[in-house]
């Protein structure tokens, strides 16, 4: 769990330094902060569940089984992209990882089918259906919650509430901030985002409220971004310094699971420094492929 | 990819190019034109393909009174702001158009009018413009901006099912001819799929409504402003690359250019270029080559108002001409292009031909989506 929200991290951060060197173009929607919600979901799941999110993607594909490698040669247009570089930043996808959406909201309705076709097909397997607290007011959302009460799918709706929909903060958009709540008849559980095993726990017994076949479940993450929306949003004009400082030093998933691995003896900090130094290697492994790698041949334009 | 069909009166060859890559460097199939051969550049890791046109100012109107360097998004909130002062019923609401606008296309607005005015919506725009429909059928000048074109279609059914027939199933007794709706649209080179589309083609089929799309800043004025006056529900569509590459003088005060009136801005003989937005700018250049290069005289239209169309204008230069290519950075097909050109061709067979028809010619080009890779040919 450590190696995989360091390697999110460290990806991130290199994608924003790729981005700075104008290698990366295009939008750019970085996780950094949120890891321990991809994290904590993706060991509460099965790789054979399904799993479909928004725009903030990089993590999800990485969890759901994507390379370092693919995801930044995807993040640089390449050919060796999960996308064949065809998709970029918004549209990375796995094998049931149905991605990676740009319109605000819309991924939520087709994550209700993907549970429909796991239920039909009679496979034990779940949807997860991500979206954030900005995408939380839009029709289709509620459209899909009764939907999938209605029809007892097996769905676990996430909300995950980085307390700013672009730059508007949570309180300024929606009249009632408890997202756990607005599934109405739909059973909802709010909890602390950060903490990675606070998320496994909640998704394992989301999953097997699902698989139980009692119907959807809404879960809400507080968590929070450390940078702006997207790359071209400073993410320090609707919020403070101070608060993005307090939220690293107090409330850091990375820090807190690496406080909590060495106070009960469960790591050493070499083991975790070694852990550190593979990342960083890994990264810069896949940094130079991303930006070696050549572009896609022009007859994929049309393909 | 800019769409592009070419017809030929008496020996029409359809062709819809694809390959358009830009003014300077466009190249089209056939023996008739033949412009510079296209810059398949080398794709070199490095290597963009850059947007490639440059915009000309046009000189500073007189007839409006005095005028002010704006580019395209201050010309907007000028617009909005005579609006605002003239208009005491007038609000403007959308995604964060409180602090300004992602575009700054409403800067100021809010300080100078009042929250009250000026507003935020949440995120969802079919309640936006669900919304701006009643504010408009009670009385108020509903102003509601659409943060990208692309994020329009939610929005579509109160659009085409609720606003464009309000005042026909009502018989007039309700109408929400003041609302405008505002959107960025258009190719903007880092854009990709969700940022950059053009849908003006969507809503043509509808009838109840106006679609209008300026090409650079004085015109964006005047005709939001004669979108806002009309007393038809509007949709004006801001070509986001122009936000502020287009530079002009405009007039601060109030003024309005007609709608459903296309402007000819060059005249010529041997073929007529329509186009909307942006792309005026690079056919522009495509008709300067031409000349250069070719001796081609070409006449260009910017349609400025898309529905309901200057049809006379057209069909009169098509005439005159004998050629038409008409290019939009929507797709091909179902693109507005296949509208105009099926009216021309009508309007046409009124007319004598002085050459013998000849058999219609087809090249066919591969429909292409929007990649963010290609996205740096805008």
């Amino acid at each position: 769990i450590y190696r995989m929200m360091q390697t999110i991290r460290r990806m991130e951060l290199k994608a924003d330094q790729l981005y700075k060197q104008k290698i990366i173009r295009g939008f750019c929607h970085l996780y950094d902060g949120q890891e321990a919600c991809a994290v904590g979901i993706e060991t509460g799941i099965n790789l054979s569940d399904h799993l479909i999110t928004a725009y903030r993607a990089h993590g999800y594909t990485l969890t759901r089984g994507g390379t370092v490698r693919e995801i930044m040669a995807e993040l640089t247009g390449r050919r060796g992209g999960i996308a064949k570089g065809k998709g970029g930043s918004m549209h990375m996808y796995t094998k049931h990882f149905y991605g990676g959406n740009g319109i605000v909201g819309a991924q939520v309705p087709l994550g209700a089918g993907v549970a429909l076709a796991c239920k039909y097909l009679g496979n034990n397997e779940i949807c997860v259906c991500l979206y954030g607290d900005g995408a939380a007011n839009q029709g289709q959302i509620f459209e899909t919650y009764n939907m999938a009460s209605l029809w007892k799918l097996p769905c676990i709706f996430i909300c995950e509430n980085n307390k700013y929909g672009m730059g508007t903060s949570v309180e300024r958009a929606s009249t009632s901030t408890h997202y756990f709540k607005k599934g109405d008849f739909i059973p909802g559980l709010r909890m602390d985002g950060m903490d990675v095993l606070c998320v496994r726990e909640a998704t394992k017994f989301a999953a097997e409220h699902c698989r139980s076949g009692k119907g959807p479940i809404l879960m809400e993450l507080q968590t929070y971004r450390y940078h702006g929306h997207s790359m071209s949003d400073p993410g320090i004009s609707y919020r403070t310094r101070e608060e993005i400082q307090e939220v690293r030093s107090k409330s850091d998933p990375i820090s807190m699971l690496k406080d909590r691995m060495l106070s009960n003896n469960m790591a050493s900090v070499e083991e975790l420094k070694e852990i550190d130094v593979e990342v960083r290697k890994e990264i810069e492994e896949a940094a130079q492929f991303a930006t070696t790698d050549p572009e896609p041949p022009l007859e994929d334009l049309c393909n | 990819m800019a769409a592009t069909r070419l017809f030929l009166r008496a020996s029409p060859v359809k062709c819809s190019l694809t390959g358009l890559t830009g003014g300077v460097h466009s190249s089209l199939g056939l023996t008739l034109l033949k412009l510079s051969p296209a810059c398949t550049a080398k794709p070199q890791a490095q290597r963009r393909h850059a947007a490639h046109f440059t915009y000309h100012p046009e000189p500073a109107p007189s007839q409006y009174g005095p005028t002010q360097k704006m580019n395209l998004f201050q010309s907007v909130t000028s617009a909005l702001d005579n609006t605002l002062a003239g208009d005491p019923t007038a609000v403007i609401f959308g995604e964060d158009v409180a602090f300004g606008g992602v575009f700054r296309c409403t800067v100021g607005l809010r300080d100078k009018y009042g929250k009250d005015r000026v507003f935020n919506t949440p995120l969802c725009e079919q309640g936006i413009v669900g919304f701006g429909i009643g504010a408009a059928a009670a009385g108020a000048t509903a102003i509601a901006e659409i943060q990208f074109a692309d994020y329009i279609y939610p929005a579509f059914d109160q659009i085409v099912n609720e606003a464009a027939k309000y005042r026909y199933r009502s018989g007039n007794m309700f109408d929400c001819g003041k609302l405008t709706i505002r959107s960025p649209w258009g190719c903007v080179g880092h854009g990709s799929i969700y940022h950059s589309q053009c849908p003006e083609a969507f809503f043509t089929h509808c009838p109840g409504i106006k679609i209008v799309v300026p090409r650079g800043p004085v015109q964006a004025k005047g005709l939001l402003l004669s979108c806002i006056a009309d007393q038809n529900p509007c949709i004006f569509f801001e070509p986001k690359i122009l936000y502020r590459a287009a530079v002009e003088q405009v007039p601060t005060e109030a003024y309005q250019i007609p709608l459903s009136q296309a402007e000819v801005l060059q005249e010529g003989s041997d073929l007529t270029l329509v186009a909307w937005g942006t792309q005026v700018h690079v056919l522009k250049e495509v008709a300067a080559m031409a000349q250069e290069k070719l001796g081609v005289s070409c006449e260009l239209i910017d349609l400025r108002t898309i529905l309901p169309w200057d049809t006379e204008t057209v069909c009169k230069s098509v005439v005159k001409t004998g050629r038409l290519l008409i290019s939009h950075e929507a797709p091909v097909t179902g693109g507005f292009a296949a509208e105009i050109s099926s009216t021309v061709q009508t309007y046409e067979s009124t007319w004598i031909f002085k050459f013998p028809p000849q058999p219609h010619k087809k090249v066919t080009a591969r429909e292409s989506k929007y990649l963010s890779l290609y996205f740096a040919l805008f």
